[in-house]
């Protein structure tokens, strides 16, 4: 009982990261329809963004608490969104309306440019940085098992909540929200009636981005290790997740998210730590078997 | 193509093209001046401040500002002579096939049987050099992948992220055939061949339903699968370690020593021994396997199955109303890939004698994928020429070190963005009503693909 509701707690956090990457994925599929495959490499610089921040306040002799961490915060969320604006004007506005593979080789080759620039700018190493927030609350103890809600973990699931709703209220009560949503109907449409769409998709690329980074700080302080390869598999599962909440749906990347983070953490506490990548694979399969659509997706109609 | 900037003031980025066409010097500069900026934000933290593990074992910051500064410059200097010089020029991303396409079919012709009398002839030209034997060996093996997911995803227009996983199986099943049942490599190939095709089917049944970006995300967890089982699969695989000790091919029996006596290739033929022997059997039997790809694949798309290929290709419901069994057709594409996929990974394994997953990691089947998209989708010629250009452009900035994959990733953006339809870049069906034209981006990207 205790352990599992330890793993509980370590399930939710951990999906509550991928729900934020997948946010980044689902926003971009819905308005552009293509995989940004360099997604996860987003998250990626952005915990290394916060990593440095984290550094230069130590040396600075001012990293104390809340503060510390929001200004880490803030930094990656501004440096990202400067890389995802920076990917979508580079990589892919120049193939728009081009046939629909060529943006994802193109977002493949980003993905391996970002994590080589990363591995030669930062060093093929991990990066240790210890833990940043040690100590926790304890919920329980049973049988000398005793069950810790991490602050960390209390952080992450504090501020992603705090996040999503922000972005909820963005998407649903600006005018920037509104061109989105226009966009992602139909974007030819939008364009007729005066949105200038370019701006629309590039601030969608730039809101992803600063949501990875949050997402890339909180891995930081819950997991206190990043090396250059962090992004592909957490960028992978966090697109797992998009797809099994229904692609384009924004509660349902979460929903997504927090699923594969459960049955993550469930099947390795009982089952194997070597193939929990398996089963979290497996759950993508059965979901697009059963479950084309996903679990909030809209049925697709096909038209000729 | 938006304006240059915004009416927010965002900076034009680097790459980006200037639509009016004409930049006055001034607003290049100033344009160019933003591109920096950019790139200073972009480069400050990550290139100027570099964190190392320092003596205490604590991680520490080292300052490169220098490299910054001169980063930034380049991006300057490269923005400012990108819209003074190809700003008049204004190159939009053009969908169509362009002059230099048509120029290139028409060379096609030649082109193709050139490079193949090239081929033929490699190891009398290079006279056994070691090095570019190998180099020929690399390229070939990426040209029989490239053109085996051609089947797939050119003729088939299924969107497979995962091929490096047949690729994987084919190798696994030589390597454990011959290291645990000593099958020959002329039995071990064949089998390791339908193996993968078994697999193929497998992986096959329960995608037909999903099309475009699911099924590439599908195939690319299941490659994922195959090499995390690969990878902890320890009684079977050897788990990390692979396995080693995997037999050499021998000529059609004949084995490759350095003896040279009787019952060996060199005793036999009255030759000198020589380590080149190998490599030149080696070179022509991948030579042999690639080419074999290529006429199945040209033979296959003459015949209904080819033809219901490019059908499902170009609309899946068309070709259901067309009463096409759209399962049997996309189960036949997904296990002649995989099959060849198997054959080139069981020349793979016997070829270098030892395996790990670590060979068969996603950035294969991104690599593969790449020169399949690169070569033009369906055009066996432009995947030769793309294998060639990647595999060994690869090589020859081996130099480079560790900024080998960076330049690596950054030719994949340029080429596509250059190029968006390929380097042989269109996609005529091998049979089609009328006149023969290329199909433009237009009507191909409403999402079958």
């Amino acid at each position: 009982m205790a352990y599992a509701l330890q793993q509980l707690i370590n399930g939710i956090s951990l999906g509550m990261i991928y729900g934020l990457i997948a946010v980044g994925y689902t926003m971009v599929y819905g308005i552009i329809g293509m995989i940004n495959f360099a997604h996860g490499d987003v998250f990626m610089v952005g915990a290394f963004i916060a990593l440095i921040t984290a550094l230069l306040l130590t040396a600075g002799g001012v990293l104390a608490g809340p503060a510390g961490i929001l200004v880490m915060l803030l930094a990656a969320m501004a440096v990202t969104a400067l890389y995802g604006w920076t990917a979508e004007r580079v990589a892919y506005r120049p193939l728009r309306g081009s046939f629909r593979l060529a943006p994802l080789i193109t977002a493949i080759g980003l993905s391996i440019v970002l994590q080589n620039f990363v591995q030669v700018s930062q060093g093929a190493r991990p990066k240790p940085t210890g833990t940043l927030l040690p100590g926790g609350w304890e919920v329980m103890r049973q049988d000398g098992f005793v069950v810790q809600f991490a602050y960390t973990q209390m952080l992450i699931i504090g501020i992603t909540l705090a996040v999503l709703a922000v972005f909820t209220v963005l998407v649903t009560r600006t005018p920037l929200g509104r061109a989105m949503r226009a966009c992602e109907q139909d974007r030819k449409m939008a364009a007729l009636l005066g949105i200038d769409t370019d701006r629309t998709i590039s601030l969608t690329f730039v809101i992803g981005a600063a949501l990875a980074a949050v997402a890339g700080t909180m891995y930081l302080l819950r997991y206190g290790v990043i090396d250059f390869y962090i992004g592909f598999l957490a960028g992978v599962k966090a697109f797992t997740a998009a797809v099994l909440g229904g692609i384009g749906s924004l509660p349902g990347a979460v929903l997504g998210g927090l699923l594969i983070g459960l049955i993550e953490t469930f099947w390795s506490a009982y089952f194997s730590v070597q193939y929990k990548d398996v089963a979290a694979f497996s759950i993508l399969v059965l979901t697009l078997i059963f479950l084309p659509t996903g679990l909030l997706g809209r049925q697709e109609v096909e038209k000729v | 193509m938006s304006p240059i900037r915004s009416p927010e003031g965002t900076p034009a980025s680097p790459g980006g093209v200037n639509r009016t066409g004409k930049a006055s010097p001034a607003a290049a500069v100033k344009d160019a001046a933003l591109a920096a900026l950019v790139a200073f934000g972009l480069f400050a933290m990550m290139v100027g401040l570099r964190t190392e593990i320092g003596p205490e074992g604590a991680l520490v910051l080292r300052q490169r500002w220098g490299d910054v500064a001169i980063l930034c410059l380049l991006v300057f200097l490269g923005r400012l002579v990108l819209s003074l010089w190809l700003g008049r020029r204004r190159i939009a991303a053009s969908t169509a096939p362009g002059r230099w396409t048509a120029r290139l079919q028409q060379a096609g012709r030649l082109f193709a049987p050139a490079m193949l009398a090239v081929a033929l002839t490699l190891p009398a030209i290079t006279q056994g050099d070691r090095y570019l034997l190998d180099l020929g060996i690399l390229v070939l093996t990426y040209v029989m992948l490239g053109w085996g997911l051609n089947i797939v995803v050119g003729l088939a227009g299924l969107l497979d992220l995962g091929y490096v996983a047949f690729y994987g199986i084919g190798a696994y099943a030589y390597a454990l055939l011959a290291t645990e049942f000593g099958f020959s490599f002329w039995l071990g190939l064949p089998v390791a061949g339908i193996l993968a095709a078994f697999w193929g089917v497998l992986l096959g049944f329960p995608v037909l339903r999903l099309r475009g970006d699911y099924l590439a995300i599908v195939t690319l967890a299941f490659g994922e699968i195959i090499r995390v089982v690969l990878l902890n699969w320890v009684s079977l695989t050897g788990g990390p370690d692979g396995i080693s000790g995997i037999p050499r091919p021998s000529f059609f029996g004949l084995p490759f020593t350095m003896s040279g006596g009787e019952g060996s290739f060199a005793g036999t033929f009255g030759l000198e021994p020589s380590p080149s022997h190998r490599v030149i059997f080696l070179y022509y039997l991948i030579l042999g396997l690639a080419l074999l790809t290529n006429w199945v694949t040209i033979r296959l798309r003459r015949q209904p199955l080819g033809r219901a290929w490019e059908a499902l290709r170009e609309d899946e419901i068309a070709c259901r109303a067309l009463g096409i069994n759209v399962t049997i057709t996309k189960l036949s594409a997904f296990a002649i890939g995989a099959m060849f996929g198997g054959f080139a990974g069981a020349f793979f394994a016997t070829r270098q004698a030892f395996i790990s997953p670590e060979s068969f990691t996603f950035i294969e089947s991104a690599i593969i994928l790449a020169i399949v998209v690169l070569g033009g989708l369906g055009s066996q010629v432009g995947v030769a020429i793309a294998a060639l250009v990647m595999i060994g452009g690869f090589e020859i900035f081996r130099d480079l070190g560790e900024y080998r994959m960076l330049v690596f990733g950054g030719a994949m953006v340029v080429i596509m963005v250059l190029r968006p339809r390929g380097l042989v870049g269109t996609r005529t069906p091998s049979i089609a009503l009328g006149q023969k034209r290329a199909i433009s981006g237009e009507l191909v990207g409403e999402g079958h693909g």
